[in-house]
């Protein structure tokens, strides 16, 4: 494995020099920041787009460029840390007009990373950026409009009470002659024309609160368009879309590519890069694993590149015995949210509870930890009633819950990480009123090694960590107060592959001390993989308990989905 | 399977990690050190003794304010209601300290938990109510000027004992007020970094739902917040009383305005979770070297405000851009 991904960096590095080469000889890249030449000057100012179809092929590849595969956009070595935590290094990408380039990584590999910086969110600390040739800097959003290269966010960001002509050409609005008055007729019959050369049809006059994700996708790429976007960059754009809406997006991408756009496309999906991309890079751990002709790839071996290992290594072996009961629900329900749940987990048993975003998981776990306390039901623990109406009722009848938004319920980020550690557990180290200090720095030194958190010490701002480090402070915290019931909401969302795999050790770790673990998780596999038992939360109910060995992912995705 | 080993982390100089709380307030004392320079040399009065013992004395009154509002304000919150807190707990506290009545303890006591009573209030709307801290104490303001004019019939209260004036008055050439704010201040710091409310407090106002989470009683940790605060101010409003000799139904206005700019210059965040009280007593001691410097200078009161008012966005703005 590691040695195709050396390979891979070492095929790159070969092409990138003979392009560099290229470059230098082809002409002298001009040491200005910014492109001033008429040849750009469709990127320069970005007035309403007046450019026919056939004058913007040609922009696309500006004559004077000696050879016709001068790249439309280079990036060359970039890297990028956050507070000392190195996100991105010696990353190179390579886009060619009129093609879909595939970005490829796990969470955390550094994807979004490198595209902010194109889209000038992020100032990179090393590497140069090329486009068609030429040194640029993209100091902000802005900037990046200007130079062509538009964004289309996972969360979109429309005005929603702006109608769809003018979202599309927010900031280009065709005036009257006058006093700058909008003419809003140009308006709407711009956007049409935008928006058809997608071959997309939308009531321009429409607000766009009114429309669904999928459309108000094709309204920022139409958007791009209204600014001359020659380098489009989406990301996960199908994450939140019907399959249909799928098939139409593919369709606008497809006309994107015939005029010459070059995508950057992000996706978790592995079908749609075989089916869209040309050239797939892919990143790992904020590093170049290498970049591909999507020919050379198939799906197993992407996996293997985005991991880094065979994925049959990733989960340990589940526990072998399991003891008594340690919590039974009966007919837990809460308006809204969830009904007549009821199930147990026994010592030593990691239960799954998977299910579809919204079925009501978060939900009824946030009720067994007091949280949001449920309207009905019981709740036993070790056999015995338990009263839970808040955070420390839970605590103290021995239950942790890591919880799913780190950002939202875990951490206090201008804590460093010790306090956040100790945060559930002052009491056991305080005298009195005080907080024994010692005591407090020895019990988070021992979470720290004990999880293996890296951190330059327990006085670190806890903000400044990796997600995965930030994760295990959060795992840390809860494990601290000693629980006998632990459960972890989503407990590898967002980090990487590394933390990912030392959370599963510390899962199957609980379980072998005899800990009942609850684990929420949307990743199949995952969940698959590390429990012993699975439910299946559908709209609020349960609607399926299986068993692991015996079932399959279309199971599992057959009883989640509402009928 | 062991993980990848992992070079990423990164190791920041640890000099500047145990530096970094402290390098915040370190601009705040570099521009107490060059404003009194410059002052020592363009005044004569300026480092004398009686001078120095003078703006300490100025910034008594403020200052146990902003200690007690740096609480409420590391919740995440706000009090608007100090200033007439103050004027509502003077006049308490001088009806009671008439000089053949009571025991100078009974009027200070009374004076402290009327303003402990009027914090509390405002704890109970916030923390359970779910009213806004602004709104909650907003009305606070208004009901307890109320509430001092109607206690006072709209007329100061004169004819206090000597005992409660003394308050106002020195030991050993050391103002009495001044000797309070310490007191304070030290034992506030000691709480909020020495206890486990005092941490809470911090978890609180960085991320509440964090803390309910962790086991935390956000509500109670927010009602003892106000609390202090009001019993602060309730202290407070007995020191002017006794500075001034009388209980003033109209004193203390905007006192609360003063208050949140000393904890906000000294650094602590308007959102909560950052700063402290060392903060908050720098920021205090720099406005009354600004005041007490513009005094010396005879620059007109006019222009104080003006100068105050700069002082505040000033400090705040140089704030954000050293952070990230």
């Amino acid at each position: 494995m590691e040695a195709a991904g050396a390979g891979g960096d070492a095929r790159q590095d070969l092409a990138i020099r003979r392009l560099e080469s290229a470059v230098t000889v082809g002409l002298s890249p001009d040491s200005g920041i910014l492109c001033h030449d008429d040849e750009n000057a469709g990127l320069e100012s970005c007035p309403v787009p007046r450019i026919e179809p056939e004058s913007r092929r040609e922009l696309s590849v500006p004559d004077h460029l000696p050879e016709t595969e001068a790249p439309l956009l280079e990036a060359r070595h970039v890297g990028k840390a956050f507070a000392g935590v190195q996100a991105l290094a010696d990353v190179s990408l390579t886009l060619q007009a009129g093609q879909v380039h595939a970005l490829m990584g796990e969470n955390g590999a550094g994807k979004s990373t490198l595209m902010r910086i194109l889209a000038g969110l992020h100032p990179p600390d090393a590497g140069e950026i090329l486009l068609s040739g030429r040194r640029v800097a993209v100091r902000s959003p802005h900037e990046a409009m200007r130079l062509g290269i538009a964004m289309i966010h996972q969360e979109l960001m429309p005005i929603p009470d702006l109608t769809v002509a003018e979202n599309v050409l927010l900031g280009h609005e065709p005036t009257l002659p006058l006093l700058g008055w909008i003419n809003r007729r140009a308006l709407r019959e711009e956007a049409r024309r935008l928006l058809g050369l997608l071959g997309a049809e939308l009531p321009v006059h429409r607000r766009m609160r009114g429309l669904s994700v999928a459309q108000m996708q094709t309204v920022e790429i139409a958007k791009a368009l209204a600014c001359d976007a020659r380098i489009v960059i989406m990301d996960e754009p199908t994450a939140a879309i019907s399959d249909r809406e799928v098939e139409a997006l593919f369709r606008v991408i497809a006309a994107l590519k015939e005029r010459g756009v070059a995508i950057v496309y992000i996706t978790h999906r592995m079908g749609e890069v075989f089916r869209i991309a040309q050239t797939v890079t892919v990143l790992r751990d904020g590093r170049h694993v290498g970049t591909y002709p999507v020919g050379e790839l198939d799906e197993r071996r992407l996996i293997a590149l985005m991991v880094g290992r065979e994925l049959n290594a990733v989960f340990p072996a589940p526990a072998a015995s399991r003891g008594s009961v340690a919590l039974s629900a009966q007919g837990l329900g809460r308006a809204g949210a969830f009904r007549d749940v009821s199930f147990e987990v026994r010592q030593g048993e990691v239960l799954g509870l998977a299910g579809l975003m919204g079925a009501g998981r978060t939900e009824l776990v946030h009720s067994l930890f007091g949280l949001m306390p449920a309207d009905t039901g019981t709740i036993h623990i070790h056999g015995k009633p338990a009263r839970i109406r808040c955070p420390a009722d839970a605590i103290r009848h021995g239950i942790g819950l890591v919880t799913e938004d780190r950002s939202e319920y875990g951490l206090v980020p201008a804590m460093n990480v010790r306090q956040n550690i100790t945060l559930s557990t002052l009491r056991a180290c305080s005298l009195g009123p005080l907080i024994r200090r010692l005591r407090e720095a020895r019990l988070a030194d021992a979470s720290i090694r004990g999880l293996a958190i890296r951190t330059s010490g327990s006085g670190q701002v806890v903000s400044q960590l990796s997600g995965g480090n930030q994760q295990k402070v959060v795992i840390a915290r809860t494990l601290l107060s000693g629980p006998q019931i632990v459960i972890l909401d989503e407990p590898t969302r967002g980090i990487d592959v590394g933390a990912k795999i030392e959370v599963y050790g510390i899962i199957a770790r609980l379980a072998r001390e005899g800990k009942a673990v609850i684990l929420i998780s949307s990743d199949l596999p995952e969940v698959l993989s590390m429990s012993d038992r699975v439910l299946v939360m559908r709209e609020g109910k349960l609607a399926a308990e299986l068993d692991p060995a015996r079932t399959s992912q279309e199971e599992v995705l057959e009883h989640a989905m509402p009928a | 399977m062991p993980c990848p080993p992992d070079a990423r982390p990164a190791r920041p100089s640890p000099l500047l990690e145990v530096l970094r709380p402290y390098l915040q307030s370190l601009g705040i004392v570099m521009a107490l050190v060059v404003i009194g320079v410059y002052l020592s040399i363009m005044t004569p009065t300026f480092l004398t003794t009686s001078n120095l013992i003078n703006v300490a004395r100025q910034i008594s009154i403020n200052g146990i304010l902003a200690v007690g509002v740096t609480f409420v304000l590391l919740t995440g919150g706000v009090d608007l209601s100090l200033g007439s807190v103050v004027a509502l707990t003077g006049v308490v506290a001088a009806s009671f300290a008439h000089p053949d009545g009571y025991p100078v303890v009974v009027p200070i006591l009374l004076g402290i938990l009327a303003g402990a009573a009027c914090g509390a209030t405002n704890g109970v709307f916030v923390a359970w109510g779910r009213v806004a801290p602004f709104i909650a104490t907003l009305g606070m303001m208004t009901v307890a000027r109320g509430l001092a004019l109607l206690f006072s019939g709209g007329r100061p209260v004169s004819n206090m004992g000597p005992a409660m004036t003394r308050i106002g008055g020195e030991v050993a050439d050391i103002p009495i007020p001044v000797l309070i704010l310490g007191g304070v201040a030290a034992a506030s710091w000691l709480f909020l970094t020495q206890t486990r409310l005092g941490r809470y407090v911090y978890a609180v106002g960085g991320n509440e739902n964090a803390a309910r989470a962790a086991g935390i009683s956000v509500g109670r940790v927010k009602m003892f917040a106000y609390t202090l605060c009001g019993a602060m101010a309730g202290l407070a409003g007995i020191v002017l009383a006794a500075r001034i000799t009388t209980g003033q139904p109209n004193a203390g206005v905007a006192y609360e305005l003063d208050a949140i700019a000393a904890v906000v210059i000294g650094g602590t965040s308007l959102s909560g979770g950052i700063g402290g009280v060392g903060g908050t007593l720098l920021g205090a001691l720099l406005m009354g070297v600004i005041n007490n410097g513009l005094d010396l200078m005879n620059v007109s009161s006019y222009y104080q405000q003006i100068v105050k008012g700069c002082i505040i966005v000033g400090a705040v703005w140089l704030d954000r851009r050293n952070k990230p």
